[in-house]
């Protein structure tokens, strides 16, 4: 079962390191895991995907209560929330499958953000299923290299916020 | 006023009164700056120790046991005693000396990243980056340490920031930490469903963690199970929270637990497990205690309830707030048949033992020995057979009973016992140990003797690992390795050598007499009881 922890913690040195060791020490799987700062500064927010039983998951959520420099762990499925993930992809072209690359970058809603005479940088945002079918489309043509944020996630609107 | 100096200004508004450590060069500001203070310090002989001497007055007086060692080796030394502190939930408070703030990440001469290895044997950890926040972070370090599920906090500390100055000393009066406010109270709804279900069960039985002991939850605890005839089963931690002779007491759960215990556990059809962790010593097969019955789980983390078992009632708090609040419900309970049934299993499942008259025999004299001891002594069991038999055949009347339950950690007896004597040295203190956990730590005799803390030690001495040579004997077919003790000193020797009083008994003719003797006068004495090499739990 997959599952979403956004995990609001304290801004400091080594806050990261607690929390992804606490996973390491139980065992529990990370699949995804992002960082960043919030709106207030002495706040980060942990974005990390997980998966596991029943029994797992509720355990994560409250081993990461535990830790002192938690302030706070929302978690959701991928039903309830919405998210995203940012792809950086250098790609080798030639004259003949530059109109292929192009095509498929316009289908899948991706934007060539830089090029040299022979490589190309792509840009994509979108769902972490469909930067995976991005990727795949590309395995024929020749990927150089390729960076991942990881997923983004937040808890859908709800009449109730 | 400098760090150092603040630090102790710290220790004083705690009311800490003694600090086990050992110094190195990272630590002397602190060191030099507790010669003024009334905080009496105890050169410990190694600081693994130093740990344990901290949990062992922890334990007895309730308050955070604290230790202060060097940076590097100092530091690292430090970290089983920590481990075994985390594992028990006991409240401590280490203090690391650090190398100097501007060359931390350099490998310097004694550095070591202690806060980082530390990371999974602590409830939280500091490393003090500026002298101002001492205040503060002290306060919150003893808070977090004796508040909630108890456990140890580190305080690392640099050189530099021991000896920079600080702006103004003010000790904050209260702790306001956003990320950390425990749940004492227990819910009452879950109190009233608790209710409901024991005025439905036909065989209660509770299940007592050493949690009680660490809310200081005993009365309260015993006034329920009296109130309403429940009886009671304890895990290796909570022997003790019940006198062993209580009527209502069936003994310790588990796999080295008494018989009668497990089948009255395995028949009930409500169990409560109060401040205990389910873990594979005491609940071998989790799975067996939720079949066919209502288990209900009373622990003060939340991470606890569910992490092993799965409970049909969750309640979380404080074990004292929550049997006083239990003890103010109406329940009405009735099952005589089922204590009936339990006595009866106490008698004919009663283990037998037949011991060979030539040796000690372990289970025999150290019953005898807690019906000699101060009815309020304290009684610190190491780890290895000694363990087990403690377990087993100590009787608790109103003293205590400490051991290293859930790391297992040989060798803390002696220290834990120099702890205990110093929270309260009206008490009479015993470690009982066995000539491998003897050897761990018996480097701490110089300790008792320079400090003058009368501990009392019995090594019960078969010139073995028992408890590996046990399971050697039934895993491996008595293919013993590594468990022969050969070389070991001779104590009666180097009880002369530490200028300590010795007595040794050889079998049970003279145990009379000879225990007479080894507890008469509130001094130290090692007493050697040669007991049966093949001899098992």
């Amino acid at each position: 079962m997959k599952r979403i922890y956004s995990v609001l913690v304290e801004n400091r040195s080594g806050v990261l390191c607690k929390v992804a060791g606490l996973f390491s020490r139980r065992s529990f799987n990370i699949d995804s895991l992002a960082v960043g700062e919030t709106d207030d500064s002495e706040v980060s927010c942990m974005t990390i995907v997980s998966s596991g039983d029943k029994r797992t998951i509720e355990q994560i959520e409250k081993q990461l209560n535990k830790k002192l420099d938690v302030i706070k762990v929302k978690t959701f499925d991928e039903a309830s929330s919405i998210s995203r993930e940012l792809l950086l992809m250098k790609v080798k072209y030639n004259r003949n499958n530059r109109r292929d690359i192009m095509e498929i970058c316009e289908i899948m809603n991706a934007e060539i953000v830089d090029m040299s005479k022979s490589m190309m940088l792509i840009q994509m945002c979108d769902i972490p299923e469909r930067i995976q079918l991005f990727i795949g489309m590309f395995k024929s043509i020749s990927i150089v290299e390729v960076a991942r944020t990881g997923t983004l996630a937040l808890q859908k609107c709800m009449e109730t916020d | 006023m400098i760090g150092a100096e603040a630090i102790v200004k710290c220790l004083e508004e705690e009311g800490v009164e003694y600090v086990f450590g050992y110094p190195g060069v990272a630590i002397c500001p602190f060191y030099n700056s507790i010669l003024e203070s009334p905080v009496h310090t105890i050169l410990i002989r190694t600081e693994q120790n130093a740990a344990h001497a901290a949990s062992g007055l922890a334990r007895v007086s309730g308050k955070v046991g604290v230790c202060a060692v060097t940076s590097g080796p100092g530091a690292t030394n430090v970290i089983t005693g920590i481990a075994t502190a985390f594992a028990d939930s006991i409240p401590m408070v280490c203090i690391t000396g650090q190398v100097n703030s501007e060359l931390i990440g350099s490998d310097v001469f004694q550095e070591a990243d202690i806060t980082g290895a530390v990371e999974s044997f602590v409830k939280y950890s500091y490393l003090v980056k500026d002298a101002n926040e001492i205040p503060r972070i002290f306060k919150e370090a003893f808070h977090i340490a004796n508040t909630g599920r108890r456990g140890p906090v580190l305080i690392d500390v640099p050189i530099d920031v021991q000896n920079a100055e600080l702006k103004k000393f003010v000790y904050p009066e209260s702790v306001s930490m956003r990320t950390y406010k425990p749940t004492v109270k227990g819910n009452m709804v879950q109190i009233k469903k608790v209710a409901a279900e024991l005025a439905k069960a036909k065989r209660p039985i509770i299940c007592t963690g050493g949690g009680v002991l660490l809310s200081h939850a005993e009365n309260e605890f015993r006034a329920f199970c009296e109130k309403h005839d429940i009886p009671v089963v304890s895990t290796m931690m909570g022997i003790g929270v019940m006198p062993t002779r209580h009527p209502l007491y069936f003994g310790m759960v588990g796999n080295n637990g008494k018989p009668c215990a497990n089948r009255a556990m395995n028949e009930s059809d409500l169990l409560i497990m109060v401040g205990a962790r389910v873990a594979d010593r005491a609940v071998n097969q989790p799975d067996l205690i939720t079949n066919n019955k209502v288990l209900i789980h009373i622990d003060v983390d939340p991470a606890e309830i569910g992490k092993n078992v799965g409970p049909t009632i969750p309640l979380v708090g404080d074990a004292r707030h929550i049997f006083e609040d239990l003890l103010e419900q109406e329940i009405t309970c009735e099952h005589k048949e089922w204590l009936e049934t339990l006595k009866d299993y106490r008698e004919s499942m009663a283990p037998k033992r037949t011991p060979d008259p030539a040796y000690v025999d372990p289970a025999g004299f150290i019953t005898m020995l807690s019906d000699k001891m101060q009815e309020d002594g304290i009684y610190v069991a190491d780890v290895g057979q000694n363990q087990i038999w403690s377990c087993g055949y100590h009787v608790v009347r109103k003293g205590r009973f400490l051991t290293s339950g859930g790391m297992g950690t040989m060798g803390y007896s002696i220290p834990a016992a120099m702890g205990a004597k110093l929270a309260d040295r009206s008490k009479q203190v015993i470690a009982v140990c066995g000539d491998g956990s003897f050897q761990m730590s018996m480097m701490e005799l110089a300790t008792m003797r320079q400090h003058d803390i009368p501990v009392k030690i019995i090594v019960l001495k078969n010139n073995y690992l028992g408890m590996v040579r046990q399971f050697q004997h039934f895993t491996y077919h008595d293919n013993y390795s590594v468990v022969d003790l050969s070389g070991s000193p001779d104590l009666e020797k180097l009880s002369s050598a530490y200028d300590m009083k010795f007595l040794r008994l050889e079998n049970m003719d003279k145990a009379n007499e000879i225990i007479d003797e080894f507890l008469a006068k509130d001094e130290s004495v090692l007493l050697e009881c040669i007991i049966d090499p093949m001899d098992l739990v």
